[in-house]
């Protein structure tokens, strides 16, 4: 009995203590000396064989990458310069240059700049939300008894777990207008039933982006909090107790030795965030039924329902170009951030 | 009374204040575990509930009564067969051919020290955060050129290469942890590269291909935005975009969805159980920080 306890128990542990470890020894250099030493007095030929293997390992691997990621880029940006429309598509003629029309037209439409800010504003915000709540579950994480925190991390996984579409379903569900439980537990609690029985949450875009960034939020904290916790567990308690004993206020010994431990770990996951949130989409896309209202089109909403509704293919793809380019300043910053901490060696 | 004192652990008279705080930390930790499992736990509910409850103006926390009715009607919907089995082949296929591309590319990267092998890995890293958007556009043109749409093969080489960099990333963050010399001491025993490989390297990679391939076929399980706009005919629907045929013009079967995404959830929530250990470190130290 006492047995079967401790081994059901046993699983969900691991990873907390382990992931220190693991994080903790450095990655073997592949070229040690010895290797060297053994390069240097091997015969000539077998050095050649040797040079050329990895090229033939990773050739599959850029083969499947450049057919399903850089083609298709190349292909964005030749078709942002050209007038792809449905006719084209069908073959039916050829299909005309046309410089920089797409990038003007699109530039010069008011739409573009209000679906450009409804994005940053809506992603500053999951952003903001997901990491200070994420954060602050992880640090409160390390404050608890060991059978609470399971019964957190399984809540965390099980969260974590949901595909997205089901979540999206169940969030759908939870605020629809006549059966959702939202309305009916605020109506209860208000005690104003005529205000919202039956409100509608997606009529007005604000409340309804409320409800996508609870969606997005809830869905994305799973991973910070664990991530976070991770990196926590290797702040060194000595140091900790060690500046409160000299006095260090609660505050002061989080800002002074835990927070520099945990901070290259957490500008990585807020910069990993801020591309993920900036490119939502099956969230938005799923909770207004495959048809979202031009009100509630971010970005790569934008340019889906250009390409896709209005077949105008090129429009679609010089957006996605423009959301690219926006993105690559983040996404160089992530890749410094990876190199400074060693991680591409 | 003075005698009371000596006998307490000197930790606990060191720090007095930690188990009076410990107690409003828990409390707010099962409040913060009750309000993220939430959802988990009204989507069972509302799929054992029965139909006249869900269709109600006056929704309860607890149900009066549990049947499988939603259970009955999301398993008679149309191509429910099908649409397990499309993506039984479309997940499975793609997680196979990306794992051993990737466990090839994940050696070359862990073990040698070629040109180009840094930039190799940025690009891994930067195609990740391409918006899926950018990539849908050129890939659905490219197919109805050649003729993929509606075919089990365009959805499976586009999700076998979306597995691939994260796969490779996270592959090779368990080949450096084989110490190589492991390797070098096969081969001074007479093992080929190949020999070594398989021998040594593959039986304590064993764990982490596991780990990797199980991420992988989360990710294909749960994808649906390529395989809606790919797949258009009903009956090879995969089951993310079966689950949309519960909502028509007449409006949406609740009932019935959730007792469907219920049963799609199940096997994902069973894998994620087995791997999450790997994954917290796999997703730090492994695909996420590179």
């Amino acid at each position: 009995m006492t047995a079967a306890d401790t081994q059901a128990a046993g699983p969900p542990v691991p990873p907390v203590p382990r992931a220190p470890e693991k994080i903790g020894t450095p990655p073997s250099s592949p070229s040690s000396p010895s290797g060297q030493d053994a390069a240097r007095t091997r015969p000539k030929k077998r050095r050649k064989s040797g040079e050329l293997l990895p090229y033939l390992l990773i050739l599959p691997a850029i083969l499947a990458i450049a057919a399903v990621y850089v083609y298709p880029l190349i292909k964005t940006v030749i078709m942002s310069f050209q007038d792809l429309g449905r006719a084209a598509l069908w073959g039916n003629g050829e299909t005309p240059w046309v410089g920089f029309e797409q990038f003007t037209n699109i530039l010069g439409d008011p739409e573009f700049w209000s679906v450009t800010g409804r994005t940053v504003v809506f992603m500053t915000l999951c952003v903001v939300l997901t990491m200070g709540i994420g954060l602050l579950i992880a640090l409160m994480m390390l404050r608890l008894s060991t059978w609470v925190r399971l019964t957190l991390t399984v809540a965390l996984i099980a969260a974590w777990s949901m595909p997205l579409m089901v979540a999206a379903s169940v969030f759908r569900w939870l605020a629809d207008s006549d059966y959702g439980l939202i309305n009916t537990l605020l109506a209860d609690i208000t005690g104003d039933e005529d205000r919202w029985l039956g409100h509608n949450w997606f009529l007005d875009p604000w409340q309804g982006f409320g409800i996508i960034t609870l969606l997005v939020v809830w869905g994305a904290i799973p991973f910070v909090v664990i991530t976070l916790y991770a990196a926590l567990t290797q702040v060194p308690r000595e140091l900790e107790e060690a500046a409160a004993l000299d006095g260090a206020s609660a505050f002061g010994v989080y800002r002074f030795v835990t927070w520099p431990v945990i901070k290259p770990v957490f500008t990585m996951v807020a910069t990993l965030s801020v591309i993920w949130d900036f490119n939502v989409f099956g969230q938005i896309w799923l909770l207004r039924g495959n048809k979202p209202e031009p009100d509630y089109e971010t970005l790569g909403l934008y340019s889906f329902s250009k390409a896709f509704e209005s077949t105008s293919f090129s429009q679609g793809s010089a957006i996605a170009l423009i959301t690219v380019l926006m993105l690559s300043g983040v996404a160089v910053y992530y890749l410094r951030q990876l190199i400074k901490t060693g991680e591409v060696e | 009374m003075s005698a009371s004192t000596p006998t307490n652990p000197p930790a606990q008279v060191l720090r007095p204040d930690r188990s009076r705080n410990r107690l409003g930390y828990n409390i707010l930790a099962l409040v913060t575990a009750a309000l993220m499992a939430f959802p988990v736990y009204w989507l069972i509910v509302s799929s054992l509930r029965p139909n006249h409850e869900i269709r109600s103006y006056d929704q309860t926390l607890w149900p009066s009564s549990l049947t499988f009715d939603n259970f009955a009607r999301a398993v008679k919907q149309d191509n429910f067969a099908t649409a397990i089995q499309s993506s039984l082949i479309v997940s499975v296929t793609a997680v196979v051919g990306g794992m051993v591309i990737a466990t090839l590319a994940a050696l070359a990267i862990g073990r040698f020290r070629f040109f180009g092998r840094k930039a190799l890995m940025m690009v891994m890293i930067l195609v990740q955060m391409l918006p899926p958007t950018a990539m849908l556009i050129p890939i659905y043109l490219q197919l109805n050129a050649l003729g993929g749409i509606d075919e089990y093969w365009g959805l499976i080489v586009v999700y076998l290469v979306s597995t691939l960099p994260f796969a490779t990333i996270m592959i090779r963050g368990f080949v450096i942890n084989i110490p190589v010399e492991l390797e070098e001491s096969a081969m001074v025993d007479g093992c080929t590269r190949m020999g070594a490989f398989r021998r040594v390297i593959f039986p304590l990679l064993a764990p982490g291909l596991a780990a990797a391939s199980i991420f992988a076929l989360v990710n294909a399980w749960n994808e649906y935005l390529f395989a809606y706009i790919l797949i258009n005919d009903n009956s090879k629907y995969t089951l993310n975009v079966w689950l949309m045929t519960f909502t028509t013009e007449r409006g949406t079967d609740y009932g019935a969805l959730m007792a469907a995404s219920t049963l799609i959830s199940v096997p994902v929530v069973i894998f994620f159980m087995i791997i999450q250990g790997k994954m917290a470190t796999g997703l730090t130290s492994g695909a996420v920080k590179g």
